[in-house]
């Protein structure tokens, strides 16, 4: 039984790891929620153009190969020289502003004025855009990071627990990185939005439109920085779940993983992306190893496994009904 | 200098509040009914049917359900996947369980089992608004096909996993089943669109419909008037679920035969019939099905000029399909947010004064 108590202890700290991951995603959606009040479905498809495009230029591919093969009777796919990590990363944050700045240009300017809903479809108008346009670029088959992140088994935890409790956890490298990317990113944009002048206009914005309209600030530039940040980060969260499972189209699907930590913790607020998303990592991991457990399955009569696809969702509806705002979120006050 | 209200005298009141007010809207009705009926089925061939005007006529009733929803009530969802799939499973359990019942009566029970769910799954809309409810709407997504995954009652314990539409006959015409004929399928399918987008016409016509419409514009001043907020979105769901669960029980049993429940029902097909309103247009009826057949008449025609005429490979030819629809929808949201039949709208508005406009 103490053994099972363990077991479920290591499934709780995966979770927790993987709550940080997700709250990566979710962290984009807040900012560009609070900044132009766009519910940006795209994130998670940015999350995926952003890693394909990093991977595509450090390899040196050259961007819609197959495109032009189709056409041309071409046969390229390679430039003859590879680009180092660091320039390579350089080069994708270029890519993720001009993609800010063509979004708010072409898009976001176009839609002023309009129902939050109607933004948010276009948004996923985007997202499937994006997602085309990712694999014409790039090629559709799976990629895998190379940027000398550690992945496997920490020996360290592995060691201090085996000799605590005569059973060693398995915790991934990859995910501990990620856990303090995710911790600086915080502390970052905490520090940025609370003392840069760029970072007070972000929270004027935030607050009131209009007010900050007036004493002015320009709310082109501030969507333009907002979404190049919110690139940056979905270029990290890439970057993390990329090297965690390969990039490919499932990447894009990490936006579903996002939204309920986005509802349980309040779509306005940052620490409740973060919060929300250890709550919903380490409640799926022992939901799932609970359930998934033989007495349970004789119980309900069938084998009860890959529950990971709607806990989140059913966790936030329950939540919601009890908290419509979410942990965090601005108290919806509504006028006629 | 025709289209006009002048010279069409109404003697009653039914004439007065008939659906299309205007004689040659009327006529122009008319004669589209005497084509699907008494042309299409004599022309179709099989290839046709399959890939254009069955799926245009399953999608234009799931179009009209969640536009109900949707676009009059304004409760989005993203959902829809998952009614279908409540649907097909119903229509299956049905069709199996009680083998002398008619197709018809299983699909309208079908959706009647839906729109239980739907009700169900619609309740937490009071509490929930906006964004926050086409998220918890996704909560349905994601567990009914789980549900439909896991659990081997739902598909009578197959070894595969898929369920397989049995063999039933409607007048003695095989309308499901492997061996039945494009017409017979075209035919039932026909009639409950027909059926459907005319009570659908008229609900939203009427005092439910304009409760309804009062919700989305402002849900709080419509309270205050006097509509009963939790039971008009509950009908809402309930009425659309029951078109979407219809849908769904006509795609699995009338048009694929066989599915598997991820990937027939997946999420992707919300997506799609929410693509499918926008484009056509929120909170119209004839939008619904100008959306549908804009989504599925577009793959067919872009598949057939790139693989076909281009000679591009197919998985080439998908992601310029996906960069194509994405950019559609935001073309359209920007230049049109009320969709094509908005602009459907403005025409007439401008014929009716041709050639004399004030």
């Amino acid at each position: 039984m103490f053994e099972q108590f363990l077991f479920g202890i290591e499934a709780a700290i995966n979770g927790l790891m993987t709550g940080v991951m997700y709250s990566l995603v979710a962290l984009g959606f807040v900012l560009i929620f609070k900044a132009s009040g766009v519910f940006n479905y795209a994130q998670g498809v940015m999350a995926l153009f952003g890693a394909l495009t990093l991977v595509g230029i450090q390899e040196g591919q050259v961007p819609f190969a197959h495109l032009i093969n189709a056409i041309f009777g071409t046969k390229i796919t390679n430039f003859t020289w590879e680009v180092p990590a660091l320039a390579a990363i350089a080069l994708t944050v270029g890519v993720m502003i001009i993609f800010a700045w063509l979004v708010e240009r072409l898009l976001l300017r176009n839609l002023v004025n309009q129902d939050p809903i109607i933004l948010f479809m276009a948004t996923i108008g985007l997202a499937y855009f994006m997602e085309g346009l990712g694999d014409l670029m790039w090629g559709s088959n799976i990629k895998t990071i190379n940027l000398g992140l550690n992945q496997g088994m920490n020996e360290t935890i592995d060691a201090a627990t085996y000799e605590w409790f005569g059973y060693g956890f398995y915790i991934d490298n990859l995910d501990i990185t990620a856990a303090i990317i995710a911790v600086i990113l915080v502390v970052a944009l905490t520090v940025f939005s609370q003392y840069s002048t760029t970072g007070r206009a972000l929270r004027a914005v935030a607050d009131d439109h209009q007010a900050a309209l007036s004493v002015g600030i320009s709310l082109r530039s501030i969507w333009v920085i907002v979404w190049g940040i919110a690139g940056f980060i979905a270029l990290v969260a890439g970057v993390m779940w990329g090297a965690k499972s390969g990039v490919q189209f499932s990447l894009s699907l990490i936006t579903l993983k996002a939204l309920p930590v986005l509802m349980l913790g309040g779509f306005t607020s940052i620490p409740g992306a973060i919060i929300g998303g250890m709550i919903i990592g380490v409640g799926e991991k022992v939901f799932e190893f609970i359930v998934s457990a033989s007495w349970f399955g004789d119980l309900v009569g069938f084998t009860m496994n890959a529950t990971e696809n709607w806990f989140a969702y059913v966790l936030a509806l329950i939540f919601l009904v009890f908290r419509p705002q979410g942990l965090f979120g601005d108290k919806i006050i509504e006028r006629v | 200098m025709f289209y006009r209200e002048a010279g069409d005298y109404k003697k009653s009141y039914a004439e007065d509040s008939q659906t299309f007010p205007l004689k040659l809207d009327r006529y122009a009705y008319y004669a589209l009914l005497l084509v699907a009926f008494l042309v299409v089925p004599f022309v179709i061939n099989d290839y046709w049917a399959a890939a254009v005007l069955i799926p245009f006529l399953i999608w234009s009733i799931a179009a009209l359900g969640l536009n109900i929803l949707t676009g009059y009530c304004g409760q989005v969802s993203l959902g829809t996947g998952g009614f279908m799939a409540v649907g097909a499973y119903a229509s299956y359990k049905l069709m199996t369980s009680f083998p002398e019942l008619n197709i018809l009566i299983i699909v309208l029970l079908s959706g009647v089992i839906t729109a239980g769910v739907g009700v169900i799954f619609g309740l937490p809309s009071l509490r929930i608004k906006g964004f926050y409810l086409a998220v918890a709407t996704l909560a349905a997504q994601f567990f009914l096909i789980w549900l439909f995954n896991k659990v081997p009652w739902f598909y009578n314990y197959s070894a595969s996993g898929q369920i397989t539409s049995p063999k039933r006959e409607m007048f003695g015409f095989e309308v499901t089943g492997p061996s039945a004929s494009a017409e017979a399928k075209y035919l039932f399918i026909l009639v409950l669109v027909v059926g459907l987008a005319w009570v659908a016409r008229n609900l939203t016509r009427g005092r439910i419909g304009r409760s309804w419409m009062a919700i989305r514009d402002m849900d709080i001043a419509a309270e205050i008037i006097g509509v009963n907020p939790l039971k008009t979105k509950l009908v809402a769901f309930a009425v659309s679920s029951f078109y979407i669960g219809i849908a769904g029980a006509l795609f699995f049993s009338v048009y694929l035969g066989a599915v598997e429940v991820g990937e027939a029902f997946g999420i992707l097909k919300s997506f799609l019939v929410l693509f499918m309103i926008i484009i056509g247009g929120l909170g119209s009826i004839l939008g619904s099905f100008i959306g549908a057949a804009f989504l599925v008449i577009m793959p067919v025609m872009l598949k057939n000029i790139m693989v076909g005429y281009f000679g591009w490979p197919i998985d080439l030819a998908a992601q310029t399909e996906l960069v194509i629809i994405g950019f559609l929808i935001m073309l359209t949201l920007i230049l049109e947010p009320h969709g094509v039949a908005q602009l459907w709208r403005f025409i007439k508005q401008k014929l009716r004064l041709w050639p004399f406009p004030h």
